[in-house]
């Protein structure tokens, strides 16, 4: 890409305020901000503090097609927001987001088409826009992929270098990056910064990217702003300046405020039965064996209906993953690591009794199994719950009523218990100012916290969790590292899918790791 | 489902030819075969429908899995005219209520290789269409308004997403403890409740696309194509083929004595 071909803009704003339509409070209020162009700024804050909120304003896209923000003439602007002395609804193109979850940054479904629609939109002329698209797709490191490869095949990381690539092809003045970074695993969020990183380098443009994570940006960025949530009369901005600065002057209450800040990790409850699980606590008998695995294939897919040739037999699908030997223990930790595409979540909801095995077998002992039979995929639902509870990795899918309160006793109710131990978790989990509200309307925290609160209501001997620190700030990773750490040190055992170092180190026990999937 | 209509990688000759082509030709052919109910003309465009097969990157056995519907469709619809049509001629088999005579056979057949002639074409252009393709032809040469066209062609590959989707919740469900067992009304209320976790994210997952699109300027009046449809020498070819399948089809109906308006009423 031709550094002259871009031009960096410039941000301003003064006063600034947005409440979204139907919320009484705004979003962020008298934000006064001036971004000159070519900088480049990472925007801290805790979650609340309307980070998000400005991005999308910047990129043009408040009040429009947002789904919530439908109904436009309910919400509610202050003061100005500029980029280059203009509206950004007036500046089409000037900037461009890219936003958390990959599956909805991709539009069409060949990697070419993709990276031209947005020049398409721009009504750049089509011969240069094949140019900018080769160019765009080089400058993300995605140079080699083929224009038809289809984009449903990319990994996740690939698919944000992809969208980064589409906004680089409408040659924009300003790029804006919603916690980029927050879905993927670590070798994808280097991708993502590296590809970002290059980029600035030859085209100079201003960049604004929120995220949790200050490592990450840290050296790539050479301004911090911290937003705080809006009370009226005090600015949105509470501090501003180079990174080694701010992160000096306000690094205890960044922490406070649940931000990744480098070189610290969240104090967690240590774990009093140790590592190994073999200082056995009283009144229970550590590293009984409760599942076990053996020589398991495991597919997402399930078995295709035969043909002629087959006589009419399922054919089997191709597992992702095959071999597989694990044991389930009660009071220890199981961590499952892996590269991308080695089939770990697919292996954890199989072991879980939610996907039925390719071949081998997942094997309950009676002391789980308590005259449930030995195949957990055969056990009713009923009797699934109170033996092996799984956090799924998007809380939200696990939601079934519309009060936290009742999501919280949902699952005693199916098994006709009492729900004595909901006051417990309630209290545990910091959910008890939140017991009316509606689950889908609790931020990113509060809903993990509910989804693993909700699992935990049927008193599981074994809890699975499918990537739980994903995306998660610091507080509520050290919540949920504690939690779990007595969890286990109480009996009950803990597989994990994570990518997450730090969080396997709290929690101890056995790491399995999986290798990328033959292709 | 995860397979979509189109066949991955296609690289067959028709795939190559400009889609509105390609549904000119079905057009005409389907249409001269609406006109008549009868087996001479059905059979030999079948015939014909057959011979393009490999030019469309379809096999037998993959024509079955794509249309079965539609075959098992057109054979019930045989079946049942063969039984229920007015006997004519010698009967042939007479089981209570049902009979079937050679004239109702012969209307049965003509039925059933009608309706095959008919519903093929129609898997033939689903598998040898990218709907990429389509959307750009619609768009540029059919002048459909390309926000409704792109916007519809952005969420067709949501469609995909969504099957796995709905695995996933179901099984976000189980873990739950709502279980898909238990009496038709229990489990119709699980459904229920799945279906109502997929419209969630469904509606959410389309609004945050919705985001990303306009993000990319997409909504302004004037856009530009970086894929140009055009018409090709290959496509006269296509619809060259649909009139001389469509007239072939035809002449041998009348020259056979076959020919049988619909419109017309029984003769």
């Amino acid at each position: 890409m031709n550094a002259d071909d871009v031009r960096p803009a410039a941000v301003t704003a003064r006063g600034w305020g947005w409440r979204h339509a139907g919320r009484s409070r705004p979003a962020i209020s008298g934000l006064d901000l001036d971004i000159s162009p070519g900088e480049r700024v990472l925007l801290l804050g805790p979650s609340g503090a309307g980070k998000s909120t400005l991005l999308h304003a910047l990129a043009g896209v408040l009040g429009e097609g947002g789904g919530a923000d439908a109904d436009a003439d309910d919400a509610d602007e202050t003061g100005s927001l500029l980029i280059d002395g203009a509206p950004p609804r007036d500046r089409r193109g000037r900037a461009g987001l890219v936003q958390q979850d990959p599956e909805t940054q991709v539009v069409l479904s060949r990697v070419g088409d993709d990276v031209a629609f947005g020049a398409e939109n721009l009504a750049v002329p089509p011969a240069e826009i094949w140019a900018r698209v080769g160019e765009a797709l080089d400058d993300v490191g995605l140079g080699s992929l083929p224009l038809g490869h289809p984009t449903s095949a990319l990994s996740g990381g690939q698919k944000q270098r992809l969208a980064l690539a589409g906004i680089l092809a409408m040659r924009p003045g300003l790029l804006l990056l919603d916690e980029p970074t927050a879905n993927l695993d670590p070798a994808g969020v280097l991708e993502v910064r590296d590809a970002v990183g290059r980029c600035l380098d030859r085209t100079g443009a201003t960049l604004v990217v929120v995220e949790h994570r200050v490592s990450v940006w840290k050296d790539l960025v050479d301004r911090i702003v911290v937003l705080q949530p809006g009370s009226a009369g005090e600015s949105a901005v509470l501090l501003d300046g180079p990174p080694d600065r701010v992160l000096a002057e306000a690094r205890e209450m960044l922490i406070a405020a649940g931000v990744w800040v480098p070189g610290h990790v969240p104090a967690t409850r240590a774990r009093s039965a140790g590592d190994t699980g073999q200082g056995p606590e009283p009144g229970f008998e550590a590293g009984r064996l409760l599942l076990a695995a053996e020589s398991l294939a495991v597919s997402r897919d399930r078995p295709r209906r035969g043909g002629l040739r087959t006589r009419l037999r399922a054919v089997p699908p191709v597992p992702v993953q095959e071999g597989i030997a694990a044991q389930v223990r009660a009071g220890r930790a199981l961590t499952i690591t892996g590269p991308n595409g080695a089939g770990k979540s697919t292996f954890a909801l199989t072991l879980a009794g939610l996907l039925a095995p390719v071949a081998g077998t997942v094997s309950a002992t009676t002391d789980l199994s308590a005259g449930a039979g030995i195949d957990p995929y055969a056990w009713k639902a009923q009797q699934l719950i109170p033996r092996i509870g799984t956090v799924f990795q998007e809380p939200e899918h696990q939601f079934v009523t519309g009060r936290v309160l009742d999501e919280l006793t949902f699952g005693p109710r199916q098994l006709g218990r009492g729900a004595d131990r909901v006051d417990e978790l309630l209290e545990r989990l910091r959910l008890r100012d939140l017991v009316d509200a509606n689950p889908y309307t609790l931020s990113g925290g509060e809903k993990r916290r509910l989804s693993v609160a909700t699992v935990l209501a049927a008193h599981p001997q074994v809890l699975v969790l499918d990537e739980p620190t994903f995306g998660q700030d610091a507080n509520t990773w050290a919540e949920l590292a504690s939690f779990l750490s007595e969890l286990l040190d109480a009996g009950t055992a803990v597989v994990s899918v994570t990518h997450d170092a730090e969080f396997s180190d709290v929690l101890g026990g056995d790491e399995l790791k999986l290798q990328g999937a033959a292709a | 489902m995860r397979e979509a209509l189109t066949l991955e990688g296609n690289r067959a000759v028709l795939a190559r030819a400009n889609p509105l082509a390609k549904f000119s030709g079905v057009v005409l052919v389907t249409v001269a075969l609406a006109l008549s109910i009868d087996w001479v003309s059905a059979s030999v465009a079948l015939v014909f429908e057959v011979l393009l097969f490999p030019l469309a990157g379809l096999t037998p056995a993959l024509l079955w899995r794509r249309g079965w519907p539609l075959i098992l469709a057109a054979a019930l619809g045989g079946w049942s005219t063969a039984i229920l049509a007015p006997d004519r001629g010698r009967i042939l088999l007479d089981v209570g209520i049902w009979s079937i005579s050679e004239g109702s056979l012969q209307l049965g057949l003509g039925f059933l290789l009608r309706g095959l002639a008919i519903a093929l074409p129609a898997v033939l252009l689903m598998s040898c269409t990218d709907p990429t393709d389509l959307a750009d032809a619609l768009a540029q040469q059919a002048k459909l308004p390309h926000r409704f066209v792109l916007g519809t062609l952005a969420a067709m590959r949501l469609v995909g997403l969504m099957a796995e989707e709905w695995q996933t919740i179901g099984m976000a469900r189980r873990a739950r403890g709502v279980g898909s067992h238990g009496s038709p009304a229990q489990r119709a209320r699980a459904m229920l409740g799945q279906s109502f976790g997929l419209l969630v994210q469904a509606v959410r997952r389309a609004s945050r696309l919705a985001v990303t699109m306009e993000a990319r300027g997409f909504g302004g009046a004037r856009r530009t194509w970086a894929r140009q449809a055009r018409f090709t020498g290959l496509d006269v070819w296509v619809v060259l083929g649909g009139v001389v399948i469509a007239a072939s089809a035809v002449a041998a109906a009348v020259a056979a004595g076959t020919w049988n308006m619909v419109f017309l009423g029984q003769q």
